[in-house]
């Protein structure tokens, strides 16, 4: 398995490691509710450093990443970040990333640690196909990512930088230092929370963490796994690759029309997505709460209100630390995804009562 | 991680103690810690025949299902409300508190085939 640069930090404070894609990371330190209560009370710890980061730089490099997600790249201003979709000619979904503009003609853009290999490969051959000539690399080995989220995240992260991090606004980034160290401080994040994701090079991770681990813990930061990770992102209804978003799924569909710019010049997949869009999405991507006693979880199938026919599918679900109770995301026919709509979700072969909730399931109070 | 020599083991991390005509079934501390915060327990209603080896429900975690095995052929007797509505006892008091159900044996069936604490501390050694 592949390691971060964290490996021995993730030993000394007791991560559970598990294999994730290949990565040994830790799943959980001192338990996935605790993780995740304490990132939502004050602040959490996040190794990401498994994400891929890739870099186009150069004449024509803007036009080059244009053309080939959702979003409109020409808007992004230096220092902005920018949520988007690497898409496949059918309108299917290659990946979900962020592009960062670090410079007139640099952008930096981050990818799942799943999909790096796949989705440099793809930008590769668009890159040959299109005769460009600007610089496209693959730099996630350069790279450790470390998130601090939840609401003291910039009472804890502002001693350690000279960046004012009250002027560094949600998806904006300013190019300064952490620790001592170079870093891009970004205010993005996975958990709903407020927060920062700190890029510095692969061996100055553990600076940084050692720094953040000092710095937060006695005002109730705790470093959180991947299983937190997931609970906090789920009940933020911020898809994950692998579940809401496949080959086989649209951004339209998933929710992410506010990130796919039909009116911007052609990109792969515009056709698909206007004929798309034109007949009527069939389906969409809509949070559930159950209203019996269980778990839905990914795969578990969706019926409608009597339990008589299959209408869709769980693409994530779990018991909500902060909520206190089950809720679900999945894909079901347009015409029950209104809020208030009732289906059921079949558990080990009981149909269990469900309804359509309005999201995010946890909304931050601040 | 302390097993109780009062206890028996089984290969699925559950435990089982036998009183009179009647054992006590629930899951062990190695399961609890190896699933992390149980969220969700599903027991039988009392009443239920089971066969050795049948599922005879679940705890959740967080990340995890896991099926619960019936140890022995029997009756369900009783089932441990408390746990189903504050499934985190689980967690806190697995060999004690966490029991789970109680089964009346049927004729034949019996806690013969499971390990004491002793060899269920080794087994857990070999998963590590």
């Amino acid at each position: 398995m592949k390691r971060t640069a964290l490996f021995e930090e993730h030993r000394k404070l007791g991560g559970r490691l598990v294999d994730f894609g290949g990565w040994e990371l830790p799943v959980q330190y001192t338990g996935v509710i605790d993780e995740h209560l304490a990132c939502r009370s004050a602040a959490g710890l996040f190794d990401v450093s498994h994400m891929g980061e890739i870099t186009a730089e150069g004449p024509g490099s803007m036009e080059f990443l244009d053309r080939i997600v959702s979003n409109d790249v020409s808007k992004i201003e230096i220092g902005m970040a920018q949520y988007s979709a690497l898409l496949r000619p059918d309108g299917g979904i290659v990946d979900d990333l962020i592009v960062y503009r670090r410079g007139p003609e640099k952008y930096f853009v981050v990818v799942n640690a799943s999909n790096t290999e796949k989705d440099f490969a793809w930008m590769e051959r668009a890159y040959r196909e299109g005769g460009s000539s600007f610089r496209l690399e693959n730099e996630s080995g350069k790279w450790s990512q470390i998130a601090i989220q939840g609401p003291l995240s910039e009472r804890i992260l502002q001693p350690l930088t000279p960046a004012r991090l009250s002027e560094v606004k949600t998806f904006r980034f300013s190019e300064s230092e952490v620790a001592g160290v170079p870093a891009i401080v970004a205010r993005t994040g996975y958990t709903g929370e407020d927060g920062f994701e700190i890029y510095v090079g692969w061996d100055s991770g553990p600076k940084i963490w050692s720094a953040l681990i000092e710095a937060g813990t006695p005002v109730g930061m705790k470093p959180c796994g991947l299983g937190a990770r997931d609970t906090l992102r789920l009940e933020s209804k911020y898809p994950l690759y692998g579940n809401e978003l496949t080959d086989e799924t649209n951004p339209l569909e998933a929710g992410l029309g506010f990130a796919t710019k039909l009116d911007k010049p052609d990109f792969v997949g515009k056709a698909a997505l206007v004929s798309a869009k034109n007949e009527g999405l069939k389906r969409k991507l809509v949070g559930l709460e159950l209203r019996g006693a269980g778990i839905p979880r990914h795969g578990y199938k969706v019926f409608d209100s009597e339990g008589a026919r299959e209408i869709g599918i769980v693409t994530s679900g779990t018991q909500s630390p902060s909520l206190k109770k089950p809720i679900a995301i999945a894909y079901v026919p347009t015409g029950v995804s209104a809020v208030g709509q009732k289906v059921s979700i079949e558990i080990r072969g009981t149909k269990i009562p469900a309804e359509v909730v309005p999201t995010p399931f946890y909304k931050r109070p601040y | 991680m302390r097993f109780p020599d009062s206890l028996k083991y089984t290969k699925d991390h559950e435990w089982a103690k036998a009183e009179g005509n009647r054992i006590t079934v629930g899951v062990t501390d190695h399961a609890q810690s190896a699933l992390g915060d149980i969220v969700f327990v599903e027991l039988p209603k009392v009443g239920r025949e089971l066969k050795a080896g049948e599922t005879f429900g679940v705890v959740e975690s967080i990340k995890a299902v896991s099926d619960l095995y019936s140890p022995v052929s029997g009756k369900v007797v009783a089932v441990n409300d408390s746990v189903v509505s504050e499934p985190s006892i689980v967690n806190r008091d697995p060999h004690s508190g966490a029991w789970l159900v109680k089964i009346e044996l049927s004729p034949g069936s019996d806690l013969g085939g499971l390990m004491d604490s002793a060899k269920y501390s080794e087994y857990v050694e070999t998963l590590k």
